[in-house]
């Protein structure tokens, strides 16, 4: 079983995060980067597949030369080997460019199972399965709490509110995970030894044939026109409870009209 | 008028069209003519066609057939592309759900289109808001290439009904073998509850760590329904087992947006901000005086929860009599 893992390195999501005023794209060189905490579920999932059934686990990335630090996390929980599409050209892609680089990427790997993080924590789109499936032509099974690989087939249940659907399909499928699916393994100390000495092969887009001209900010889709911090709140009321915290809040929604 | 095309988002089992629909449909009105466009089981547009002209469809095209609940995603996808391809809308409007999101994805490659995901307000021009980084940065974009397509948030737009002629036309529905790849083989309710969805509930009200138990969970259910809210739990609170995962508010849970939350025995990390913090009034109820959460909150109460709450229940519950 060849299982590939999409991995992205995003801006901590506990920290403050910015866009670059001077492009809007998100401001990654002084952001405090980390793996996509999504993405840890990606691959514990994928090297639970690996264990039960054999093969091997590569991790994929788009991005720029420090996402090796994401990298290198996801080969230290025990991913075989890595490929790390880096090219100044694709800066400020959008989600769309960077499926077609992903799609190229993947059209020079062999896979039976493609595995993602439900969303990445910087865009928040959720759409990465959805658009390689439409690329490669095979089945998505997004929104995975749960995964199944059977021989030929791949059987997911996709959270929905309160409950789930069982979807299946045949391999080679792409699926997604949320948080509930595992709890991903903190890397040992040997993991971490040992995955500074796994293979990480690095692509431009000429190795993958993908046109430079395709992706980058002035080729998008769309285009972010102007962004500001939301604006701050006016100051609001704090009341200390001394027996009259419950009529004060109600009197609060009463105000409002709420109640 | 440019005829805007919004897919129209269904409850489960027969239960019609959901609130995120006639939102798509007011909002697509800035930008021209909506037309709805129903994707579902054969019988299904006959008992929402009038909900959707009243809420300004003069077209509601419809196409239906047994296979569409019966693969995920891909089935939708076609239709929509046929149909972009057919009358060359202005724009395409979908609600903002997961499902939404990924027809949305597909849509804008069969389409050759760009696409935004999660827009707050959609301007006569084309513009569009979004809310980033969990609603910390106020976005403005804009689609550059191919037909505009769109996907709005829950509960950004309030629905007004505009009447319109809602005139069916049908859609045949042929699919390709690659849209029958990921068969949908069963729908799984795990929790019944008579409470609103929380993305599209208008008051909501959260638990975190301080509610302290599962049991203790009843107070903050209690206070919910007293407000006809939604109950949504903080990741500390899922984390440590009070509350089911499907209820969690924040980034890696879900994002609300309602007229009133309430949050309990909440800190406000951002975690939990990222989720709830363009909410229009938040009222925070914490016995730290220091809680961050305070800075958000239009009223907070620095005061037990254990008493405050169902006090505050009590006395909602009187004045509605």
């Amino acid at each position: 079983m060849n299982i590939v893992v999409l991995v992205k390195q995003v801006p901590d999501s506990g920290s403050e995060r910015k866009l670059d005023p001077s492009d809007n794209t998100v401001a990654r060189a002084s952001a405090d980067n980390v793996i996509n905490e999504m993405d840890e579920y990606a691959i514990e999932e994928a090297l639970t597949v690996k264990e039960a059934q054999g093969g091997e686990v590569t991790v994929l990335s788009v991005g720029p030369a420090s996402a090796t630090d994401a990298i290198r996390k996801a080969l230290s929980m025990g991913a075989d080997k890595a490929v790390h599409v880096v090219d100044d050209a694709l800066h400020g892609s959008d989600a769309l460019q960077t499926s077609a680089v992903l799609a190229a990427a993947l059209g020079q790997l062999e896979y039976d199972l493609v595995i993602c993080g439900a969303e990445a924590t910087d865009s928040q789109m959720s759409v990465m399965p959805a658009l390689l499936a439409e690329r490669l032509g095979i089945p998505q099974l997004s929104g995975a709490r749960k995964l199944t690989v059977d021989g030929s087939t791949a059987k997911i249940e996709r959270q929905t509110d309160g409950g789930y659907w069982a979807v299946e399909a045949p391999l080679p499928a792409i699926v997604s995970t949320w948080d509930t699916i595992n709890e991903p393994r903190y890397p040992s100390f040997k993991g971490i030894m040992a995955a500074k000495k796994k293979p990480v092969l690095t692509l431009s887009l000429a190795d993958l044939g993908v046109d430079a001209g395709t992706v980058g900010l002035a080729n998008a889709a769309s285009q972010v026109l102007d962004f500001a911090g939301r604006p701050p709140k006016g100051e609001g009321v704090k009341v200390t409870d001394e027996g009259d915290g419950a009529e004060k809040f109600v009197g609060f929604l009463a105000a409002q009209k709420i109640v | 008028m440019a005829e805007v095309l919004v897919l129209v988002e269904l409850n489960p089992a027969g239960g019609g069209v959901r609130k995120t629909t006639l939102e798509a449909l007011t909002a697509a009105r800035a930008l021209g003519e909506p037309s709805a466009v129903v994707i579902a089981a054969p019988g299904t547009a006959a008992g929402v066609k009038d909900t959707l002209a009243e809420y300004g469809a003069a077209t509601v095209y419809v196409a239906e057939s047994a296979d569409i609940d019966e693969y995920l995603v891909a089935p939708k996808v076609e239709v929509l592309a046929q149909l972009v391809g057919e009358k060359s809308p202005a724009a395409v409007v979908i609600p903002s759900s997961p499902e939404g999101k990924e027809i949305a994805a597909r849509l804008a490659i069969k389409t050759g289109s760009g696409f935004l995901t999660d827009v707050t307000e959609i301007a006569a021009d084309g513009t569009a808001t979004q809310a980033a980084f969990a609603g910390q940065v106020v976005v403005h974009s804009r689609v550059t290439t191919g037909t505009p397509i769109y996907t709005l948030r829950g509960n950004s737009v309030t629905p007004e009904p505009a009447p319109a002629a809602g005139t069916e036309q049908e859609v045949p529905v042929s699919l390709s073998d690659q849209a029958k790849q990921a068969r949908v083989v069963d729908r799984v309710v795990e929790q019944k509850s008579s409470r609103p969805e929380l993305t599209e509930a208008s008051i909501v009200v959260s638990g975190g760590r301080g509610v302290a138990s599962a049991e203790n969970f009843s107070i903050i259910e209690a206070l919910a329904d007293s407000l006809g809210a939604a109950v949504g739990a903080s990741r500390a609170a899922v984390d440590s087992g009070f509350y089911p995962h499907s209820f969690q508010v924040g980034q890696t849970g879900k994002t609300v947006s309602p007229q009133l939350y309430v949050a309990v025995g909440i800190s406000g990390a951002i975690q939990h901000r990222a989720g709830m913090q363009t909410s229009k009034t938040i009222v925070a109820i914490n016995k730290d005086p220091e809680a961050p959460i305070f800075e958000l909150a239009d009223f907070g109460v620095i005061g037990d929860l254990n008493t405050v709450v169902p006090a505050a229940t009590e006395q909602i519950t009187a004045r509605k009599g």
